[in-house]
This record gives C-alpha cells, sequence and structure tokens, in this order.
C-alpha cells in the first residue's frame, strides 16, 4: 500500500485537536433543560466553542498527536511561567506576524500581545468583570471597555457581531467554568518586544 | 507548551500547527483595527448639522440660544490644549434631579455640547443628547473651514484630520464608541457637569482651569433658578471642595478626578479594578480616603516588568517609581493614560501630580 502524504496527516490532526476543542467542552449542554439561566450558559458554551475562544485562549500543549488544546488551562491566556524571548525580526516582505507555539503570544507591527485570561479567577481573570465591562470590551474594541484597544488577533470585528444576547451568553458561560490563576503579561510595544516576565 | 517541549516538535507537527493558526489569523482579521468595527456612516438618526441641533439662534453660528447655560468645570479634562466652551440645555419647565451629588440625573431632552479650539479655530463641536425615552445619543461635529457651520463625523471618526493650528498639524476626532468608552463608565455619562465640579469654591491651583465667564452657570446659579431638585441648602452652606492635606494634594487629586475619575470610580460602571480616582461632593473624605487607599503601595500590574520593576500605583515620595505617572506622561497606545482623546502628555499636569507624589510621606496613613 502506498503510503499517504505527511502533510495532510497534520491537517487530520489539526481538525482533530479542533474537534476535541468542542466535544471536551460540550458536557454541560444537555444540562440545560428549561432553566432559562442553564439555557443561557449552554448558549454561552456553544459559541465559544464554535467561535474560535480556545484557539487562542486556551494555551495549546503538545499531545500524543501533536498540537492540542490543554483543557486543564482552558481559558485562561497566555501562561504566566511561559516567559517568551525577544520576537525574531522579519525581513522587510510580506511575511507579518510570528506566534508562539501556546498560540497565546502574538509579534507583529503593534508589538507582543498576550491572550487574556477569561476564567473568573478575581485576581488574575474576569472574576471582577461586570456583564457591562464584556459587552463594553467587545463594543468599543478597547481594553475592560475604556482602556488601550485590544490587540490582534483579536477578532474584534468578527465579535461585533454577536447580539447583546449572545454575549450576555458567553459571559454567563465564562462565568461558570473553573477559574484559573495565571497572571497574562502586559502587552509589549513595538519597540520593546524583549522577554516578557 | 515550555520550550524543551517546543524542540521535540518535529517540523511536521510545527508546520501543521503553524498553518492551522495562520488559518484562524487570517480569519480574525489581524490587519484591521478595532475601529474599522464601527460603522464608518453618517448617522441618518443623528442631525446632519450642528445648527440643526438647537445650540445657535437662527442665522448665526456664534450666538447661542437664550435657553442654553454656558457652564465651565473648575478641573478641565486634557485634551492636548485645546481650549473648549461647554454649553447645556434642560427642557422648559424640567429640572435636574441632584438628590445624588455625585451622579446629578439629567430630563429626558436635555442637550449638551462642548467646543474644541485651537489658536481660534472651531475644529469640533461634540454633542450628547439624552432622547425622551431617556436613551442617551452621542455625535460630534466638525466645523468647515469658514466656521459657519458644522457637519456630523462618521460614527468611526476621523483619525488624522488635517488642521494647521492643531499640534503636529492634525486632530483627531473621535469614533461614536470612544464617546461611550469615557461617558459610559460613571454613574452618569454627563462629565464635568456636577456638584465638585461648579463648585463656587473654585481651586486656585487647578491645571488648565478657565476662569467662569461672566454668564456661566454654577451650583448656586443653578440653585437660584430652581433648577436643581430637591433644593439642598446645605451644598450652599458647605459647598463641595476636595478633602486634602495640602494645596498641592487638592488640585493634584482634582486633577485626577476631571482625567481619571470617570473610568476609576467606585459606580460600578467603570473599569474593573479596584482603584478610585473620582472625588466625591457629597463624603469628601471618604472619597480622598478612598483614592489614597487604592494608590499608595499598591502594587499593580507593573510591578516585576522591564517597564517599572520596583514599581506602585503611587509610591510616596519617588515619582519615578509611581506608574500613575509613568502612564500619565507615556503616550505608547499600550500605555498612555487617558488612553484616549489624547496624543501628547500634558506636562503642567503630569508635574502637578509628580509634586504631590514627592510630598506624600512613605507612611502617609490612608486614613488621615
Amino acid at each position: 500500500m502506498k503510503a499517504r502524504p505527511a502533510v495532510p496527516s497534520f491537517w487530520v490532526v489539526a481538525v482533530a485537536a479542533t474537534l476535541a476543542t468542542v466535544v471536551l467542552t460540550a458536557a454541560p449542554l444537555a444540562a440545560a433543560a428549561d432553566n432559562p439561566n442553564a439555557a443561557k450558559v449552554a448558549r454561552g458554551q456553544y459559541l465559544v466553542s464554535t467561535s474560535g475562544c480556545h484557539d487562542c485562549h486556551t494555551p495549546f500543549k503538545l499531545g500524543p498527536n501533536g498540537p492540542e488544546p490543554d483543557m486543564s488551562r482552558a481559558l485562561s491566556g497566555h501562561p504566566q511561567s511561559l516567559v517568551m524571548p525577544p520576537a525574531p525580526q522579519l525581513p522587510p516582505g510580506p511575511w507579518l506576524v510570528t506566534m508562539a507555539a501556546t498560540n497565546t503570544a502574538f509579534a507583529g507591527p503593534w508589538g507582543v500581545s498576550f491572550t487574556a485570561n477569561l476564567t473568573p479567577d478575581a485576581e488574575t481573570g474576569l472574576g471582577q468583570w461586570t456583564l457591562k465591562n464584556f459587552t463594553d470590551t467587545i463594543r468599543t474594541g478597547r481594553h475592560m471597555g475604556r482602556g488601550r484597544p485590544v490587540l490582534p488577533p483579536m477578532p474584534i470585528p468578527v465579535y461585533n457581531n454577536f447580539t447583546e444576547d449572545d454575549l450576555e451568553a458567553v459571559f454567563s458561560y465564562l462565568r461558570t467554568i473553573a477559574p484559573i490563576s495565571n497572571r497574562v503579561p502586559e502587552p509589549l510595544p513595538p519597540a520593546q518586544s524583549t522577554a516578557a516576565k | 507548551m515550555d520550550a524543551s517541549a517546543l524542540h521535540r516538535i518535529t517540523l511536521p507537527q510545527r508546520a501543521a500547527h503553524a498553518l492551522r493558526t495562520l488559518v484562524a489569523l487570517l480569519a480574525c482579521g489581524i490587519a484591521q483595527a478595532p475601529a474599522a468595527a464601527q460603522s464608518g456612516d453618517i448617522d441618518p438618526a443623528l442631525p446632519a448639522r450642528l445648527s440643526d441641533t438647537g445650540l445657535y439662534r437662527a442665522s448665526s453660528s456664534t450666538q447661542v440660544r437664550a435657553d442654553v447655560l454656558a457652564f465651565t468645570p473648575q478641573y478641565p479634562l486634557w485634551s492636548d490644549g485645546a481650549d473648549k466652551r461647554r454649553w447645556i440645555r434642560l427642557p422648559a419647565g424640567s429640572a435636574i434631579d441632584a438628590s445624588m451629588p455625585d451622579a446629578w440625573q439629567l430630563p429626558p431632552g436635555t442637550q449638551l455640547w462642548k467646543e474644541f479650539s485651537h489658536a481660534g479655530r472651531r475644529v469640533e463641536t461634540r454633542y450628547i443628547e439624552r432622547t425622551r425615552s431617556g436613551a442617551w445619543r452621542y455625535a460630534t461635529y466638525v466645523w468647515n473651514d469658514a466656521g459657519t457651520d458644522a457637519e456630523l463625523a462618521p460614527a468611526r471618526g476621523i483619525a488624522a484630520l488635517p488642521v494647521s493650528e492643531a499640534p503636529q498639524g492634525r486632530y483627531a476626532v473621535p469614533a461614536r464608541s470612544d464617546c461611550t468608552a469615557c461617558h459610559e463608565g460613571s454613574a452618569t455619562p454627563v462629565l464635568g457637569f456636577g456638584a465638585l465640579q461648579l463648585s463656587p469654591d473654585r481651586d486656585p491651583l487647578a491645571v488648565h482651569a478657565q476662569p467662569a465667564r461672566r454668564d456661566d452657570v454654577d451650583l448656586p446659579t443653578l440653585m437660584a433658578r430652581g433648577l436643581l431638585r430637591p433644593f439642598d441648602a446645605t451644598l450652599l452652606q458647605r459647598v463641595p471642595r476636595i478633602a486634602a492635606a495640602s494645596p498641592t494634594e487638592r488640585a493634584a487629586l482634582g486633577y485626577l478626578h476631571g482625567n481619571c475619575g470617570h473610568c476609576h470610580n467606585r459606580s460600578g460602571a467603570g473599569v474593573p479594578l479596584q482603584l478610585t480616582l473620582a472625588q466625591s461632593a457629597r463624603d469628601a473624605a471618604a472619597s480622598r480616603t478612598a483614592t489614597l487607599a487604592s494608590t499608595l503601595d499598591i502594587a499593580g500590574r507593573y510591578r516585576g516588568t522591564p517597564l517599572l520593576p520596583d514599581s506602585a500605583l503611587i509610591a510616596p515620595h519617588a515619582p519615578e517609581r509611581s506608574v500613575l505617572l509613568a502612564r500619565m506622561r507615556s503616550r505608547a497606545p499600550h500605555l498612555q493614560m487617558p488612553p484616549l482623546g489624547t496624543e501628547l502628555t500634558d506636562r503642567e499636569g503630569s508635574a502637578l501630580v509628580e509634586r504631590w507624589i514627592d510630598q506624600l510621606s512613605p507612611v502617609e496613613e490612608p486614613s488621615k
């Protein structure tokens, strides 16, 4: 039998990783029943699982079949323990962005951005956020709804298509996940794309 | 994934990982600025011209209508040195619900305007209206070269309007989302119009303060006209004033109130941080205590970073270690405070805050 080409097999791995993200987070969906709040949480879980939130906010790890989301750190953002070395300097040309193997740190013309901790941890996550803080962040594209611009690759323009009900559902779900203490580094400006602590 | 694990990944695995993520990045539209999420279209529900909002008398672009009231807050917001004028109009027969001195509730139908000028040239007039339904809406109007009227700006704003009189020859017109970012982070969307800002006990050391104009309304005149209800005589007997240990502290806290308090406050609508920079007209001592307790020797998110390794939000007697001051002076997009509405450091305001921090004793007690 002729061996299958190598690269497509890795696409299978990548697709499988994506499916795993959905499957691993799907269990509580069945619990929605007739409870309106449970239905809202389930809706939020569905949106989080299908809108790519895990892709960047859950660190990737190397599993037996290749990179996969580390669900023990689900939605906790760039790992505090992973101190990034200086981002590579790209030569002039069409290449624009470099990223960490965890998919949680990105370097580009804006500097270096680190994905946020979305868990309800009071000190390092969204534990002190209100629904309004969350919706304001998406609507204004500003950190905490009022601060600096939310940085790439966060797809604010895409998520601005969520309705108010969608955003409330997402936030409601995020309140139910396990809090994880993980202090994500502050972003680095372009001139300071050095090691982040 | 730690660094050693990274090295163990085979090249095809890394390629697959990279490809997958790049696909995700492309889907994210990484080159798209957040402001692009906002519509750039002109909102047909808003008046198309400033003259349509009812600020000026008929056939005039300078004389405001008789029922429009001018006011001048004692602690103004820094706007890169722009000169500003402000007006309010209340619906006929209405009054302000002043039962909360720190959050006056304005009746539906209220209109407010703020005009921005550089070197005598009017550039922009911002407009806030409380609609009959009680909702708030925001607009901004850009003056024409002749100064005869101003036209509604796009909802996404204008990043760099050429204005030769403005610093660096350009002027940033805010996006509609910028309006809400600043105005909807406190107990009321109307900033600079409250008991403390309009107190007749004006701070002589307030930075960039414009003298009250002859026709301005302030706390006493609003009360005398019956425009504040309920009438609280104690506000006149003991007019609002920031509690402070020194005149410098009073002015510094006032500066932070006017420039930072609309996001950093205890209303529940501000940013989710334990940081209070808003001062209270009702209980000045308590708000000062809250400010000191949430800043002095408080480790911020920048402690331990290369930027400010040994920092506190405010390090008493050590301005060089104070994150608050560093961010006030920065205009790096990731760091600057305030985060929008300014592209130039306010040197005078920063110097005031630096003097205050320098005067603070390292053993300052928040309850003092």
